[in-house]
């Protein structure tokens, strides 16, 4: 049953969640409120995985939320899921490709979904937040980090590394 | 990703050419579901049909289902050392700054019309008054985007 759930909820997340990077993750967060596959604090280890492996943030996602639930067969269904609504519709559209040009009404929709994304994703933000930045230490060493972020530009894994070494340092 | 796709297809195998390649990219980017998928499975279904576009789809996903599974297994076993919990703690608090940032860089990129900023506060609201899935937010969006599209064209003539 657990392996029927994961299908139909990655199925859900590769349809719905439109976009590049973390789109993800606010469809995962619901997902660890309403089952009890991985906790908020788990989705957090897992986007600083997947940030810091190679592959697409969704499919590594996917495949880690999956194996949280369910082991390997749990990776590959949930991963399985997520992917296959992008197979039916490429292949579809492939058939079509002399007369599909982008759609205009499909690219309305699409520009309208990016602003509720960005809605979404700082919802679950600010959940995880609340997990991960509980005193004033971990509150210095967000501000920081938000700060060094913006001013270096440097890959997330030089800045997840540095806050690993930190947080043994500081005992945080 | 496009340079490491371009490398690999285009100039090694010759499966298809530049421009078919950026053409690709972009009806990757405006279809629903995952670039680099979408990108892989077009490439595997223009050379071999449906089963080219499937075993393209699993070879972009192979990697990624190793990687992970083992990384996994690994932070499980020691997930209960003390220095690993610390060193996750300080994880934890910059995966949320990475998050704050993308936050950003979606709203300087994607807010812009005032359609834009109608569809961010109208999700907001819903989101805080509303324990609704994130599913909803954005069929509700894209249909808000479609409605404003319609008034707007009725409105030109």
């Amino acid at each position: 049953m657990t392996y029927l759930l994961l299908f139909v909820e990655f199925f859900k997340i590769g349809l719905f969640a439109i976009g590049g990077g973390l789109v993800t993750v606010p469809f995962l967060f619901d997902l660890s409120e309403k089952y009890t596959w991985f906790s908020a604090k788990e989705l957090t280890d897992m986007i600083a995985v997947a940030e810091s492996t190679p592959g697409p943030l969704g499919v590594n996602m996917a495949i880690y939320a999956g194996f949280g639930a369910g082991g390997i067969l749990g990776a590959i269904i949930a991963v399985l899921g997520l992917v296959l609504p992008s197979v039916v519709i490429i292949i579809m559209v492939a058939r079509l490709m002399d007369k599909y040009q982008c759609n205009t009404r499909v690219q309305v929709m699409l520009r309208g979904i990016r602003p509720s994304v960005l809605a979404l994703i700082l919802f679950a933000g600010l959940e995880l937040a609340r997990i991960a930045v509980v005193d004033v230490l971990a509150i210095v060493l967000f501000l920081s980090l938000v700060a060094a972020i913006r001013i270096w530009r440097k890959s997330p894994i030089f800045y997840l590394f540095v806050s690993a070494i930190l947080g043994i340092v500081l005992q945080l | 990703m496009l340079p490491l796709l371009k490398a690999e297809t285009v100039d090694k195998r010759g499966f298809l050419s530049e421009e078919e390649l950026l053409n690709l990219y972009s009806i990757g980017q405006c279809t629903p579901g995952i670039i680099a998928i979408n990108v892989a499975t077009f490439i595997g279904y223009k050379q071999k049909g449906v089963w080219g576009a499937i075993f393209s789809t699993i070879g972009m996903i192979l990697p990624s289902m190793f990687i992970i599974i083992l990384i996994a297994s690994v932070l499980k076993m020691y997930m209960h050392n003390r220095y690993i919990a610390y060193a996750f703690a300080g994880i934890r608090v910059c995966v949320i700054a990475l998050i704050a940032d993308i936050v950003y860089e979606l709203w300087r990129k994607n807010i812009k019309t005032f359609i834009d900023v109608t569809i961010f506060v109208l999700a907001v609201l819903v989101l805080l008054f509303a324990d609704i899935s994130a599913v909803w937010v954005v069929i509700f969006a894209a249909l808000t985007a479609l409605f404003a599209e319609e008034i707007k064209r009725k409105r030109a003539k």
